[in-house]
């Protein structure tokens, strides 16, 4: 598994642990003293490097190659799920995956994006960066789950919708424009989970949602702090000090109001254990989607109506000060 | 034809909010620097022909030589479209707050200051209501020149306050965009801006009050992917750039020269993303007629 740079000092401890079990097993000394002593100063050091990790350091979990995805989380949340293709007008992109799914007895619409882990996988899925006619397959689904009474389950995990020549020709702002539309009128609850990285409108339009929560470790951003350094700080270099100011962690993104709240991930991230993340998100999902079942479907569209009507902060007078 | 700008200065037509941000120390090409006392005479950015301004300005700030349509201020084009001292401006003091003390090179605050005094406007758009050959209409119209039109809270918010008054007065709603997308220093509720305003367009559609967008030069990234494509009648302005991603991004990412007229608006007409391009000068007519072809409240 890939080690990121400020886990360095872990692995290393880790590394050593590994050396003196060896060492132990294989001289036949009892070094289990040792051992335990540096185990405990591992954890301590694991505690205090995950609660102290620069936004920078977030957005790099929130991007790890081994970080659950969307069908690998799907494929552990939902009693049945079967995969649906295709946007009936163009081709099938992979880069989102939907179909209908079961949980805990209730039928729900699962949407989300699609990164990919291996070289291969992520050519194939784009590195989840859908085109129009994914946005167009995810709104498809959207209304069919709204015909047939489903809630409906998003997984944001892209760092943006794709801003290529064919995107473009084929309506990339129309696509991510109608989704944000439609999805206001959903009657039905849409439920969503950040699972990784957030990015822009590629993100928003499958998250136009009742609830919004975001993993310990996910981020959301109206651009990638190394697109808003590149042009707002004129270096590219800046993204560490971008990524700071654009406010895009959990935390910050709840503290503004816009998601629900903070899902906790294992110590270390969810890349660590992806059945202790995937338990996390079903419980709380199963939670909304009891709770919902007793609203009525206006009601669940004037509640998500109203969540989006309030973002905004401004200040007004009554004439020029 | 309008789209062919390889001749003219840098800093014209093809501007994206990348490079708004990259020119905002230079000096800018936008009409109103024309309107320097004395400066009697203008060359269009297009074809380099040498225009009196005062016919410029009979012809709507259309180049008469090459069909150039240059960037114009809210007020010209209130001026140029609607019943003479019908605008009546609404909700003019919502003003931004700079909540994340965001600072780049400059901090927000300070550059909400400098673009208010520079553009008399207390943020990128204007709204209000107006008569349009004695109908009313609701009218949003964007303003380049204050941060390159980018759209944060108070954008979102006006925005939407004009659509409710078009869904609760039943009047058609008229939106001219130019915006180089969402504000970055509002970060993540500008982005909420774009799934705000969308939500009330739904709204509108649902008491079937036309909407008409006409997307004017150049209208990009969040503002495109939300309000601005959503009209139930999509008009672009001759040559205006219109696109999710703009043409820099784009050449970064498949390491290629776009073709001439790309993301333009007759290439846009051309894919099926608007209905009409439509010359400033017929835009009044073109607008009348929308309003009382479509509208079902219309008496």
């Amino acid at each position: 598994m890939q080690t990121l740079d400020f886990e360095k000092p872990l692995s290393e401890l880790y590394n050593k642990i590994d050396e003196l079990k060896r060492l132990s097993e294989e001289g036949n000394v009892d070094l289990s003293n040792e051992i335990e002593k540096i185990e405990e100063r591992a954890e301590k050091l694991k505690k205090e490097v995950f609660s102290n990790l620069t936004p920078r350091q977030v957005l790099q979990i929130a991007r790890h190659p081994n970080r659950p995805d969307s069908l690998g989380l799907a494929g552990l949340i939902f009693d049945e799920f079967l995969e649906i293709h295709g946007d009936r007008t163009f081709r099938d992109d992979p880069s989102i995956v939907g179909g209908p799914a079961k949980l805990g007895g209730f039928r729900v619409m699962f949407i989300g994006h699609q990164k990919g882990h291996d070289t291969k996988e992520k050519i194939y899925r784009n590195f989840g960066m859908p085109h129009p006619e994914g946005y167009r397959k995810a709104l498809r689904l959207m209304e069919m789950a709204d015909r047939f009474q489903m809630p409906i389950v998003t997984f944001v995990d892209t760092p943006g919708a794709f801003p290529g020549k064919e995107a473009e020709e084929r309506g990339q702002a129309e696509a991510i424009a109608r989704n944000l539309r439609e999805m206001a009128g959903l009657k039905v609850p849409v439920i969503t989970v950040v699972i990784g990285e957030g990015g822009s409108g590629g993100a928003l339009g499958i998250a136009v949602s009742n609830k919004i929560y975001m993993m310990e470790y996910a981020v959301y951003s109206v651009i990638s702090p190394e697109g808003c350094a590149s042009i707002l700080f004129r270096d590219s270099n800046k993204a560490d000090y971008a990524a700071e100011k654009l406010k895009i962690t959990a935390k910050d993104i709840v503290g503004l109001g816009v998601a629900d709240a903070v899902l906790p991930e294992p110590l270390g991230g969810a890349h660590n254990n992806w059945p202790e993340t995937a338990t996390t998100i079903r419980t709380r999902i199963e939670k909304d989607l009891k709770a919902y079942k007793k609203k009525a479907p206006n009601t669940i569209m004037e509640e998500r109506y109203a969540k989006f009507r309030a973002f905004g902060q401004f200040e007004e007078r009554k004439e020029k000060a | 034809m309008i789209g062919q700008r390889e001749n003219s200065p840098p800093l014209e037509g093809s501007m994206s909010i990348i490079d708004w941000f990259n020119n905002r120390e230079k000096k800018t090409h936008e009409s109103s620097k024309l309107d320097i006392p004395g400066d009697l005479w203008v060359k269009c950015y297009h074809c380099s022909e040498i225009l009196y301004l005062k016919e410029l300005e009979q012809n709507h700030k259309v180049c008469e030589e090459c069909g150039y349509h240059f960037r114009i201020t809210p007020e010209e084009r209130i001026h140029f479209l609607f019943d003479k001292k019908s605008f009546k401006e609404t909700d003019r003091y919502v003003s931004s707050v700079d909540f994340l003390d965001f600072e780049d090179t400059e901090h927000y605050a300070d550059r909400i200051k400098k673009a208010k005094s520079k553009t008399k406007h207390e943020d990128a758009i204007i709204i209000g209501k107006a008569k349009l050959n004695d109908k009313d209409v609701a009218v949003g119209i964007m303003d380049f020149s204050f941060m390159g039109g980018s759209m944060g809270s108070v954008v979102g918010e006006k925005i939407t306050r004009i659509i409710e008054v078009a869904a609760k007065d039943k009047i058609p709603l008229i939106i001219f965009t130019a915006s180089g997308g969402a504000r970055m220093q509002e970060g993540i509720l500008s982005l909420m801006q774009m799934a705000k305003t969308s939500a009330a367009l739904k709204k509108l559609s649902l008491v079937n009050v036309p909407y008409i967008s006409v997307i004017c030069d150049p209208t990009c990234g969040g503002t495109s992917a939300s309000f601005a494509m959503l009209g139930d009648i999509n008009i672009g302005e001759p040559g205006a750039l219109i696109s999710f991603a703009g043409p820099r991004v784009i050449e970064q990412t498949i390491r290629q020269k776009l073709p001439k007229g790309f993301q333009r608006s007759e290439f846009l007409l051309e894919k099926g993303m608007l209905d009409m391009v439509v010359p400033r000068k017929k835009l009044s007519d073109t607008l009348s007629s929308l309003v009382s072809l479509l509208d079902p409240h219309t008496k």
